[in-house]
Protein backbone atom coordinates (compact mmCIF):
# COMPACT_ATOMS: atom_id res chain seq x y z
CA UNK A 1 0.00 0.00 0.00
CA UNK A 2 1.34 3.37 -1.10
CA UNK A 3 0.36 6.94 -0.31
CA UNK A 4 -0.92 8.90 -3.32
CA UNK A 5 -2.19 12.48 -3.78
CA UNK A 6 -5.88 13.05 -4.55
CA UNK A 7 -4.79 14.47 -7.92
CA UNK A 8 -1.52 15.37 -9.64
CA UNK A 9 -0.45 19.00 -9.74
CA UNK A 10 -2.53 20.22 -6.79
CA UNK A 11 0.25 20.23 -4.16
CA UNK A 12 3.95 19.33 -4.12
CA UNK A 13 4.24 15.61 -3.33
CA UNK A 14 6.00 13.94 -1.72
CA UNK A 15 7.39 16.76 0.36
CA UNK A 16 8.24 17.45 4.00
CA UNK A 17 6.86 20.97 3.56
CA UNK A 18 4.03 20.60 1.03
CA UNK A 19 2.87 23.64 -0.89
CA UNK A 20 -0.18 24.24 -3.05
CA UNK A 21 0.61 24.66 -6.74
CA UNK A 22 -1.01 27.73 -8.22
CA UNK A 23 -0.30 29.85 -11.24
CA UNK A 24 0.65 33.48 -11.75
CA UNK A 25 -0.14 35.69 -14.73
CA UNK A 26 3.05 37.01 -16.32
CA UNK A 27 1.13 40.03 -17.60
CA UNK A 28 -0.95 41.27 -14.64
CA UNK A 29 0.30 39.27 -11.63
CA UNK A 30 -3.03 37.54 -10.92
CA UNK A 31 -2.55 34.41 -8.81
CA UNK A 32 -4.94 31.45 -9.20
CA UNK A 33 -5.44 28.11 -7.52
CA UNK A 34 -5.28 25.51 -8.88
CA UNK A 35 -3.03 26.42 -11.82
CA UNK A 36 -4.96 27.33 -14.93
CA UNK A 37 -3.99 28.13 -18.51
CA UNK A 38 -5.37 31.62 -18.84
CA UNK A 39 -5.93 34.63 -16.61
CA UNK A 40 -9.45 35.41 -15.33
CA UNK A 41 -8.53 39.09 -14.93
CA UNK A 42 -6.79 40.00 -18.20
CA UNK A 43 -7.32 36.94 -20.42
CA UNK A 44 -3.58 36.38 -20.96
CA UNK A 45 -2.45 32.83 -21.69
CA UNK A 46 0.96 33.55 -20.14
CA UNK A 47 0.40 31.71 -16.85
CA UNK A 48 3.41 30.42 -14.91
CA UNK A 49 3.53 27.86 -12.10
CA UNK A 50 3.57 29.54 -8.71
CA UNK A 51 3.89 27.86 -5.30
CA UNK A 52 1.64 29.30 -2.58
CA UNK A 53 2.48 30.20 1.02
CA UNK A 54 1.98 27.43 3.60
CA UNK A 55 0.46 29.68 6.28
CA UNK A 56 -2.35 32.14 6.07
CA UNK A 57 -5.43 33.49 7.80
CA UNK A 58 -8.97 32.15 7.73
CA UNK A 59 -11.18 34.55 5.72
CA UNK A 60 -14.49 32.65 5.75
CA UNK A 61 -15.52 29.27 7.16
CA UNK A 62 -18.30 26.80 7.80
CA UNK A 63 -18.71 23.13 8.66
CA UNK A 64 -19.76 20.21 6.48
CA UNK A 65 -21.92 18.18 8.83
CA UNK A 66 -23.49 15.75 6.33
CA UNK A 67 -21.85 13.52 3.69
CA UNK A 68 -21.78 15.48 0.42
CA UNK A 69 -23.61 13.95 -2.56
CA UNK A 70 -21.62 12.35 -5.38
CA UNK A 71 -19.08 12.98 -6.84
CA UNK A 72 -17.78 13.11 -3.24
CA UNK A 73 -15.62 10.00 -2.93
CA UNK A 74 -14.72 10.05 0.78
CA UNK A 75 -16.13 8.10 3.71
CA UNK A 76 -19.94 8.19 3.78
CA UNK A 77 -22.68 6.71 5.93
CA UNK A 78 -21.54 5.82 9.44
CA UNK A 79 -17.91 6.32 8.43
CA UNK A 80 -18.48 9.99 7.54
CA UNK A 81 -16.56 12.44 9.69
CA UNK A 82 -17.69 16.09 9.61
CA UNK A 83 -15.06 18.54 8.45
CA UNK A 84 -14.55 22.27 8.29
CA UNK A 85 -14.33 24.24 5.04
CA UNK A 86 -12.97 27.73 4.59
CA UNK A 87 -11.19 30.24 2.42
CA UNK A 88 -7.63 30.95 3.53
CA UNK A 89 -5.77 34.12 2.50
CA UNK A 90 -2.29 33.02 1.43
CA UNK A 91 0.58 35.48 1.07
CA UNK A 92 -1.77 38.37 0.28
CA UNK A 93 -1.97 36.79 -3.19
CA UNK A 94 -5.02 34.54 -3.29
CA UNK A 95 -7.81 33.05 -1.17
CA UNK A 96 -7.87 29.25 -1.42
CA UNK A 97 -10.91 27.17 -0.48
CA UNK A 98 -9.90 24.11 1.50
CA UNK A 99 -10.94 21.53 4.02
CA UNK A 100 -10.14 22.45 7.63
CA UNK A 101 -8.97 19.78 10.06
CA UNK A 102 -11.13 21.40 12.74
CA UNK A 103 -14.94 21.27 12.55
CA UNK A 104 -15.90 22.49 16.02
CA UNK A 105 -17.34 26.01 15.58
CA UNK A 106 -15.97 26.90 19.01
CA UNK A 107 -12.44 26.33 17.73
CA UNK A 108 -12.75 28.24 14.46
CA UNK A 109 -12.69 32.03 14.06
CA UNK A 110 -12.47 34.52 11.24
CA UNK A 111 -8.89 35.76 10.95
CA UNK A 112 -7.28 32.88 12.82
CA UNK A 113 -3.90 31.69 11.59
CA UNK A 114 -3.82 28.32 9.82
CA UNK A 115 -1.21 26.18 8.09
CA UNK A 116 -1.23 23.65 5.28
CA UNK A 117 -1.11 19.92 6.05
CA UNK A 118 -1.73 16.77 4.03
CA UNK A 119 -4.36 14.50 5.57
CA UNK A 120 -5.44 10.91 4.85
CA UNK A 121 -8.75 11.10 3.04
CA UNK A 122 -9.78 7.69 1.67
CA UNK A 123 -8.47 4.37 0.37
CA UNK A 124 -8.61 3.91 -3.40
CA UNK A 125 -9.56 0.75 -5.34
CA UNK A 126 -5.92 -0.42 -5.34
CA UNK A 127 -5.63 -0.11 -1.57
CA UNK A 128 -3.55 3.06 -1.69
CA UNK A 129 -4.01 5.73 0.96
CA UNK A 130 -5.23 8.88 -0.80
CA UNK A 131 -4.14 12.15 0.83
CA UNK A 132 -5.56 15.60 0.27
CA UNK A 133 -4.73 19.07 1.54
CA UNK A 134 -6.29 20.83 4.50
CA UNK A 135 -5.51 23.70 6.84
CA UNK A 136 -5.14 23.29 10.59
CA UNK A 137 -5.06 25.94 13.31
CA UNK A 138 -1.49 27.20 13.75
CA UNK A 139 0.12 28.78 16.76
CA UNK A 140 -0.03 32.55 16.17
CA UNK A 141 3.22 33.95 14.80
CA UNK A 142 5.06 36.80 16.55
CA UNK A 143 3.35 39.45 14.40
CA UNK A 144 -0.12 37.95 14.36
CA UNK A 145 -2.74 39.84 16.29
CA UNK A 146 -6.11 38.50 15.21
CA UNK A 147 -9.55 38.76 16.66
CA UNK A 148 -10.49 35.31 17.81
CA UNK A 149 -13.79 36.03 19.46
CA UNK A 150 -17.14 35.62 17.75
CA UNK A 151 -20.14 37.77 18.39
CA UNK B 1 -42.04 49.50 -25.55
CA UNK B 2 -43.53 48.71 -22.16
CA UNK B 3 -44.46 45.11 -21.49
CA UNK B 4 -47.50 43.97 -19.51
CA UNK B 5 -48.24 40.72 -17.70
CA UNK B 6 -51.85 39.75 -18.40
CA UNK B 7 -51.96 36.19 -17.11
CA UNK B 8 -50.25 34.07 -14.48
CA UNK B 9 -50.63 30.41 -13.58
CA UNK B 10 -49.03 28.06 -11.07
CA UNK B 11 -48.96 24.32 -10.48
CA UNK B 12 -48.52 23.91 -6.72
CA UNK B 13 -44.96 23.31 -5.48
CA UNK B 14 -44.15 20.15 -3.53
CA UNK B 15 -44.07 16.41 -4.25
CA UNK B 16 -46.52 14.96 -6.74
CA UNK B 17 -45.75 11.27 -7.23
CA UNK B 18 -45.79 10.19 -10.86
CA UNK B 19 -46.93 13.52 -12.30
CA UNK B 20 -44.25 14.63 -14.77
CA UNK B 21 -42.68 18.07 -14.99
CA UNK B 22 -44.21 18.47 -18.47
CA UNK B 23 -47.67 17.72 -17.08
CA UNK B 24 -47.17 20.29 -14.33
CA UNK B 25 -46.00 22.79 -16.95
CA UNK B 26 -49.21 22.22 -18.90
CA UNK B 27 -51.30 22.83 -15.78
CA UNK B 28 -49.50 26.13 -15.14
CA UNK B 29 -49.96 27.17 -18.80
CA UNK B 30 -53.70 26.37 -18.75
CA UNK B 31 -54.15 28.42 -15.58
CA UNK B 32 -52.27 31.36 -17.10
CA UNK B 33 -54.32 31.14 -20.31
CA UNK B 34 -57.55 31.13 -18.29
CA UNK B 35 -56.29 34.07 -16.22
CA UNK B 36 -55.63 36.07 -19.40
CA UNK B 37 -58.81 34.87 -21.09
CA UNK B 38 -56.95 33.54 -24.13
CA UNK B 39 -56.40 30.16 -25.77
CA UNK B 40 -53.17 28.33 -26.53
CA UNK B 41 -53.64 29.00 -30.26
CA UNK B 42 -53.45 32.76 -29.48
CA UNK B 43 -49.90 32.41 -28.09
CA UNK B 44 -47.35 33.58 -30.67
CA UNK B 45 -44.10 32.50 -28.97
CA UNK B 46 -42.84 30.76 -25.84
CA UNK B 47 -39.77 30.40 -23.64
CA UNK B 48 -39.51 27.46 -21.25
CA UNK B 49 -37.06 26.95 -18.40
CA UNK B 50 -36.08 23.66 -16.76
CA UNK B 51 -33.11 21.95 -15.12
CA UNK B 52 -34.32 18.36 -15.27
CA UNK B 53 -36.20 18.46 -18.59
CA UNK B 54 -33.95 18.72 -21.65
CA UNK B 55 -36.74 19.95 -23.90
CA UNK B 56 -39.52 21.56 -21.88
CA UNK B 57 -41.00 22.76 -25.20
CA UNK B 58 -42.34 19.18 -25.43
CA UNK B 59 -45.25 20.60 -23.43
CA UNK B 60 -46.78 21.39 -26.85
CA UNK B 61 -47.70 17.70 -27.02
CA UNK B 62 -50.21 18.46 -24.26
CA UNK B 63 -51.13 21.99 -25.32
CA UNK B 64 -51.28 21.82 -29.09
CA UNK B 65 -48.71 21.68 -31.89
CA UNK B 66 -49.21 25.18 -33.23
CA UNK B 67 -45.73 25.60 -34.72
CA UNK B 68 -44.77 28.69 -32.69
CA UNK B 69 -41.13 29.63 -32.01
CA UNK B 70 -40.50 27.92 -28.66
CA UNK B 71 -37.07 28.31 -27.03
CA UNK B 72 -35.77 26.34 -24.06
CA UNK B 73 -33.66 28.16 -21.48
CA UNK B 74 -31.43 26.94 -18.69
CA UNK B 75 -29.48 29.41 -16.56
CA UNK B 76 -29.09 27.82 -13.14
CA UNK B 77 -31.22 29.31 -10.36
CA UNK B 78 -31.77 32.35 -12.61
CA UNK B 79 -33.42 30.20 -15.30
CA UNK B 80 -36.87 31.70 -14.85
CA UNK B 81 -35.50 35.25 -14.81
CA UNK B 82 -33.76 34.50 -18.10
CA UNK B 83 -36.92 33.04 -19.66
CA UNK B 84 -38.89 36.10 -18.53
CA UNK B 85 -36.24 38.53 -19.79
CA UNK B 86 -36.14 36.82 -23.19
CA UNK B 87 -39.94 36.80 -23.44
CA UNK B 88 -40.13 40.49 -22.51
CA UNK B 89 -37.43 41.37 -25.03
CA UNK B 90 -39.30 39.46 -27.73
CA UNK B 91 -42.36 41.65 -27.08
CA UNK B 92 -40.11 44.74 -27.13
CA UNK B 93 -38.83 43.74 -30.58
CA UNK B 94 -42.36 44.44 -31.77
CA UNK B 95 -42.88 41.41 -33.97
CA UNK B 96 -44.98 39.33 -31.60
CA UNK B 97 -47.90 40.52 -29.48
CA UNK B 98 -48.63 37.65 -27.09
CA UNK B 99 -46.12 35.28 -25.59
CA UNK B 100 -45.58 33.00 -22.60
CA UNK B 101 -42.72 32.19 -20.25
CA UNK B 102 -43.09 28.85 -18.46
CA UNK B 103 -40.88 27.07 -15.96
CA UNK B 104 -41.16 23.48 -14.76
CA UNK B 105 -39.07 21.04 -12.76
CA UNK B 106 -39.17 17.78 -10.84
CA UNK B 107 -36.01 17.24 -8.80
CA UNK B 108 -35.03 14.13 -6.91
CA UNK B 109 -34.74 14.74 -3.12
CA UNK B 110 -31.46 15.86 -1.55
CA UNK B 111 -28.66 18.27 -2.39
CA UNK B 112 -27.79 18.65 -6.05
CA UNK B 113 -24.95 16.46 -7.28
CA UNK B 114 -23.12 17.31 -10.49
CA UNK B 115 -19.75 17.02 -12.22
CA UNK B 116 -17.58 19.92 -11.01
CA UNK B 117 -15.81 20.02 -14.39
CA UNK B 118 -19.07 21.29 -15.88
CA UNK B 119 -18.66 24.36 -13.64
CA UNK B 120 -15.03 25.00 -14.65
CA UNK B 121 -13.88 23.41 -11.36
CA UNK B 122 -11.29 20.61 -11.13
CA UNK B 123 -12.44 17.02 -10.68
CA UNK B 124 -10.76 16.66 -7.26
CA UNK B 125 -12.94 19.53 -5.95
CA UNK B 126 -15.89 17.13 -6.01
CA UNK B 127 -13.87 14.10 -4.89
CA UNK B 128 -12.85 15.77 -1.60
CA UNK B 129 -16.38 17.00 -0.84
CA UNK B 130 -16.12 20.74 -1.54
CA UNK B 131 -18.45 20.83 -4.56
CA UNK B 132 -21.45 21.48 -2.31
CA UNK B 133 -23.68 24.53 -2.73
CA UNK B 134 -24.96 24.55 0.85
CA UNK B 135 -21.49 24.98 2.33
CA UNK B 136 -21.01 28.11 0.24
CA UNK B 137 -24.17 29.57 1.77
CA UNK B 138 -22.88 28.61 5.23
CA UNK B 139 -19.56 30.37 4.63
CA UNK B 140 -21.16 33.46 3.12
CA UNK B 141 -23.65 34.10 5.94
CA UNK B 142 -21.14 33.13 8.66
CA UNK B 143 -18.75 35.80 7.40
CA UNK B 144 -21.59 38.28 6.90
CA UNK B 145 -22.77 37.73 10.50
CA UNK B 146 -19.22 38.24 11.75
CA UNK B 147 -18.72 41.41 9.71
CA UNK B 148 -22.13 42.99 10.33
CA UNK B 149 -23.30 41.76 13.74
CA UNK B 150 -26.15 39.46 12.72
CA UNK B 151 -27.21 36.76 15.22
CA UNK B 152 -28.39 33.19 14.74
CA UNK B 153 -31.74 34.30 16.19
CA UNK B 154 -32.19 36.57 13.16
CA UNK B 155 -31.60 33.60 10.85
CA UNK B 156 -34.35 31.77 12.71
CA UNK B 157 -36.66 34.78 12.50
CA UNK B 158 -36.28 34.89 8.71
CA UNK B 159 -36.98 31.15 8.34
CA UNK B 160 -39.93 31.19 10.79
CA UNK B 161 -41.46 34.12 8.91
CA UNK B 162 -41.29 32.18 5.64
CA UNK B 163 -42.83 29.02 7.12
CA UNK B 164 -45.56 31.20 8.63
CA UNK B 165 -46.24 32.88 5.27
CA UNK B 166 -46.19 29.47 3.58
CA UNK B 167 -48.92 28.27 5.94
CA UNK B 168 -51.16 30.96 4.35
CA UNK B 169 -50.36 29.78 0.81
CA UNK B 170 -52.40 26.85 -0.56
CA UNK B 171 -49.75 26.28 -3.27
CA UNK B 172 -46.78 25.99 -0.86
CA UNK B 173 -44.76 22.80 -0.17
CA UNK B 174 -44.24 23.41 3.56
CA UNK B 175 -47.45 24.63 5.17
CA UNK B 176 -46.66 24.01 8.86
CA UNK B 177 -45.40 26.97 10.87
CA UNK B 178 -42.15 26.26 12.73
CA UNK B 179 -41.03 28.18 15.79
CA UNK B 180 -37.70 29.98 15.95
CA UNK B 181 -36.55 27.54 18.63
CA UNK B 182 -37.47 24.50 16.51
CA UNK B 183 -35.48 26.03 13.64
CA UNK B 184 -32.48 26.81 15.86
CA UNK B 185 -32.73 23.35 17.44
CA UNK B 186 -32.56 21.40 14.19
CA UNK B 187 -29.10 20.01 13.32
CA UNK B 188 -26.48 22.21 11.74
CA UNK B 189 -25.96 21.25 8.09
CA UNK B 190 -23.36 23.92 7.39
CA UNK B 191 -22.71 26.12 10.42
CA UNK B 192 -24.45 28.46 11.27
CA UNK B 193 -27.24 27.17 9.01
CA UNK B 194 -29.49 24.46 10.43
CA UNK B 195 -31.63 21.97 8.52
CA UNK B 196 -34.81 24.05 8.77
CA UNK B 197 -33.04 27.18 7.49
CA UNK B 198 -32.61 25.65 4.02
CA UNK B 199 -35.06 25.23 1.15
CA UNK B 200 -35.30 21.84 -0.55
CA UNK B 201 -35.37 20.93 -4.22
CA UNK B 202 -38.91 19.85 -5.16
CA UNK B 203 -41.43 19.95 -8.02
CA UNK B 204 -43.69 22.52 -9.59
CA UNK B 205 -44.38 24.83 -12.51
CA UNK B 206 -45.37 28.43 -13.19
CA UNK B 207 -46.28 30.42 -16.28
CA UNK B 208 -46.60 34.12 -17.19
CA UNK B 209 -48.29 35.59 -20.29
CA UNK B 210 -46.95 38.88 -21.67
CA UNK B 211 -48.04 41.40 -24.28
CA UNK B 212 -47.28 45.00 -25.26
CA UNK B 213 -48.63 47.41 -22.63
CA UNK B 214 -50.91 49.03 -25.20
CA UNK B 215 -52.73 45.71 -25.72
CA UNK B 216 -53.08 44.85 -22.04
CA UNK B 217 -56.63 46.03 -21.52
CA UNK B 218 -57.84 43.65 -24.23
CA UNK B 219 -57.10 40.84 -21.78
CA UNK B 220 -57.46 42.18 -18.27
CA UNK B 221 -58.65 45.12 -16.21
CA UNK B 222 -55.63 44.69 -13.92
CA UNK B 223 -52.49 44.54 -16.07
CA UNK B 224 -49.19 44.48 -14.25
CA UNK B 225 -46.34 46.23 -16.03
CA UNK B 226 -42.86 44.76 -16.20
CA UNK B 227 -40.71 47.87 -15.69
CA UNK B 228 -37.37 46.08 -15.64
CA UNK B 229 -35.85 42.63 -15.99
CA UNK B 230 -32.11 42.17 -15.67
CA UNK B 231 -29.68 39.26 -15.47
CA UNK B 232 -26.06 39.67 -14.36
CA UNK B 233 -23.18 37.28 -13.70
CA UNK B 234 -20.38 37.58 -11.15
CA UNK B 235 -17.42 39.87 -11.69
CA UNK B 236 -13.87 39.05 -10.61
CA UNK B 237 -13.68 39.39 -6.83
CA UNK B 238 -17.31 38.57 -5.99
CA UNK B 239 -17.73 35.87 -3.30
CA UNK B 240 -19.63 33.18 -5.21
CA UNK B 241 -20.63 29.54 -5.14
CA UNK B 242 -18.41 26.84 -6.74
CA UNK B 243 -15.13 28.76 -6.64
CA UNK B 244 -12.08 26.75 -5.48
CA UNK B 245 -10.30 30.07 -4.99
CA UNK B 246 -10.98 33.80 -4.92
CA UNK B 247 -8.73 36.75 -5.74
CA UNK B 248 -7.61 39.15 -3.01
CA UNK B 249 -9.51 41.98 -4.67
CA UNK B 250 -13.18 42.09 -3.66
CA UNK B 251 -16.28 43.45 -5.34
CA UNK B 252 -20.05 43.28 -4.94
CA UNK B 253 -22.02 40.24 -6.10
CA UNK B 254 -24.11 39.91 -9.28
CA UNK B 255 -27.29 40.61 -7.32
CA UNK B 256 -26.05 44.14 -6.59
CA UNK B 257 -25.23 44.67 -10.27
CA UNK B 258 -28.57 43.26 -11.47
CA UNK B 259 -30.44 45.30 -8.85
CA UNK B 260 -28.81 48.63 -9.68
CA UNK B 261 -29.40 48.05 -13.39
CA UNK B 262 -33.06 47.20 -12.76
CA UNK B 263 -33.68 50.31 -10.65
CA UNK B 264 -32.09 52.44 -13.35
CA UNK B 265 -34.10 50.76 -16.12
CA UNK B 266 -37.35 51.20 -14.18
CA UNK B 267 -36.67 54.69 -12.87
CA UNK B 268 -37.76 53.34 -9.51
CA UNK B 269 -35.80 53.17 -6.25
CA UNK B 270 -35.89 50.72 -3.34
CA UNK B 271 -37.93 53.21 -1.26
CA UNK B 272 -40.73 52.95 -3.82
CA UNK B 273 -41.07 49.15 -3.52
CA UNK B 274 -44.11 47.84 -1.63
CA UNK B 275 -43.69 44.05 -1.81
CA UNK B 276 -40.49 42.02 -2.21
CA UNK B 277 -39.50 38.50 -3.31
CA UNK B 278 -35.90 37.50 -2.55
CA UNK B 279 -33.93 34.30 -3.20
CA UNK B 280 -33.96 32.52 0.16
CA UNK B 281 -32.08 29.36 -0.70
CA UNK B 282 -31.38 29.61 3.01
CA UNK B 283 -32.40 32.07 5.71
CA UNK B 284 -29.02 33.77 5.50
CA UNK B 285 -29.38 34.41 1.78
CA UNK B 286 -32.62 36.34 2.36
CA UNK B 287 -30.89 38.48 4.99
CA UNK B 288 -27.92 39.26 2.75
CA UNK B 289 -30.15 39.87 -0.28
CA UNK B 290 -32.23 42.40 1.64
CA UNK B 291 -29.14 44.63 1.75
CA UNK B 292 -27.78 43.64 -1.68
CA UNK B 293 -31.02 44.83 -3.29
CA UNK B 294 -30.87 48.18 -1.55
CA UNK B 295 -33.65 47.70 1.01
CA UNK B 296 -31.38 48.31 4.03
CA UNK B 297 -27.76 48.83 5.02
CA UNK B 298 -25.57 45.86 5.97
CA UNK B 299 -26.29 45.00 9.60
CA UNK B 300 -29.67 46.74 9.81
CA UNK B 301 -31.36 43.37 9.35
CA UNK B 302 -30.75 42.48 13.01
CA UNK B 303 -33.20 45.18 14.10
CA UNK B 304 -35.52 44.94 11.08
CA UNK B 305 -36.31 41.26 11.66
CA UNK B 306 -36.67 41.78 15.42
CA UNK B 307 -39.18 44.56 14.69
CA UNK B 308 -41.19 42.45 12.24
CA UNK B 309 -40.39 44.82 9.37
CA UNK B 310 -40.27 41.97 6.83
CA UNK B 311 -43.66 40.52 7.82
CA UNK B 312 -46.66 40.75 5.47
CA UNK B 313 -47.94 43.78 7.40
CA UNK B 314 -44.49 45.36 7.88
CA UNK B 315 -42.89 48.14 5.85
CA UNK B 316 -40.66 45.66 3.93
CA UNK B 317 -42.80 42.56 3.27
CA UNK B 318 -40.43 39.85 2.03
CA UNK B 319 -41.42 36.47 0.56
CA UNK B 320 -45.12 36.84 1.31
CA UNK B 321 -45.85 33.39 -0.20
CA UNK B 322 -43.21 31.71 1.97
CA UNK B 323 -40.34 32.08 -0.48
CA UNK B 324 -38.12 29.15 -1.36
CA UNK B 325 -38.02 28.00 2.26
CA UNK B 326 -41.75 27.17 2.21
CA UNK B 327 -42.15 26.47 -1.51
CA UNK B 328 -38.94 24.59 -2.23
CA UNK B 329 -36.99 25.17 -5.41
CA UNK B 330 -38.00 23.59 -8.69
CA UNK B 331 -35.21 25.52 -10.38
CA UNK B 332 -36.87 26.22 -13.72
CA UNK B 333 -40.10 27.46 -12.12
CA UNK B 334 -38.89 29.23 -8.99
CA UNK B 335 -38.49 32.72 -10.45
CA UNK B 336 -41.87 32.61 -12.17
CA UNK B 337 -43.44 31.65 -8.82
CA UNK B 338 -41.97 34.92 -7.52
CA UNK B 339 -43.58 36.82 -10.41
CA UNK B 340 -46.90 34.99 -9.84
CA UNK B 341 -46.95 36.12 -6.21
CA UNK B 342 -46.08 39.73 -7.02
CA UNK B 343 -48.81 39.86 -9.68
CA UNK B 344 -51.39 38.57 -7.17
CA UNK B 345 -50.19 41.07 -4.56
CA UNK B 346 -50.34 44.06 -6.94
CA UNK B 347 -53.81 43.01 -8.14
CA UNK B 348 -54.99 42.70 -4.52
CA UNK B 349 -55.75 38.99 -5.03
CA UNK B 350 -53.38 37.45 -2.49
CA UNK B 351 -56.11 36.52 0.00
CA UNK B 352 -54.94 35.77 3.55
CA UNK B 353 -51.43 36.92 2.75
CA UNK B 354 -52.38 40.16 0.98
CA UNK B 355 -50.02 43.03 1.81
CA UNK B 356 -52.19 45.87 3.17
CA UNK B 357 -52.14 49.41 1.85
CA UNK B 358 -52.82 48.81 -1.85
CA UNK B 359 -49.25 47.90 -2.97
CA UNK B 360 -48.23 49.39 -6.32
CA UNK B 361 -44.60 48.31 -6.85
CA UNK B 362 -43.21 44.76 -6.59
CA UNK B 363 -39.66 43.43 -6.79
CA UNK B 364 -38.20 39.96 -7.42
CA UNK B 365 -34.62 38.67 -7.15
CA UNK B 366 -33.12 35.29 -8.03
CA UNK B 367 -29.60 34.10 -7.31
CA UNK B 368 -27.78 30.86 -7.98
CA UNK B 369 -24.77 28.89 -9.11
CA UNK B 370 -22.24 29.67 -10.35
CA UNK B 371 -22.90 33.35 -9.56
CA UNK B 372 -25.88 34.51 -11.61
CA UNK B 373 -28.62 36.89 -10.49
CA UNK B 374 -31.87 38.11 -12.00
CA UNK B 375 -34.04 41.03 -10.88
CA UNK B 376 -37.50 42.17 -12.01
CA UNK B 377 -39.48 45.27 -11.06
CA UNK B 378 -43.23 45.27 -11.60
CA UNK B 379 -45.87 47.98 -11.14
CA UNK B 380 -49.62 48.32 -11.46
ZN1 LIG C 1 -3.56 38.55 -16.12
Amino acid sequence: MATVPVAEGVFTFPSDDPQLIGSRCADCGMVTFPAQGSCPRCGSTGMEEHLLARRGSLWAWTTQSFPPPPPYAGPAGKDFVPFGVGYVVLGDEVKVEARLTEHDPEKLAHGMEVELVLVPFRTDDDGNEVVTFAFRPAAPGPHAAHQRGRQ
Amino acid sequence: MDVAIVGVGLHPFGRFGDTTAIEMGAVAIRKALADAGVEWKDIEFAFAGSYEVDNPDAVVALMGLTGIPFTDVYNGCATAASALTLAANTIRLGESRLGIAVGMDKHPPGAFGADPRLYACPEWYGDVGQFVTTKFFGMKINKYMHDHGISERTLARAAAKNYRNGSLNENAFRRKPLSEDEILGSPYLNYPLTQYMFCSPDEGAAAVILCPAEDAHKYTSTPIYLRATTVRTRRLGAFEVHHPWLPIEETVGPTVDASRAAYEMAGIGPDDVDVIQLQDTDAGAEIIHLAENGFCADGDQEQLYADGATEIDGPLPVNTDGGLIANGEPVGASGLRQIHEIVLQLRGQAGDRQVPGDPRVGYTQLYGAPGTAGVSILTR
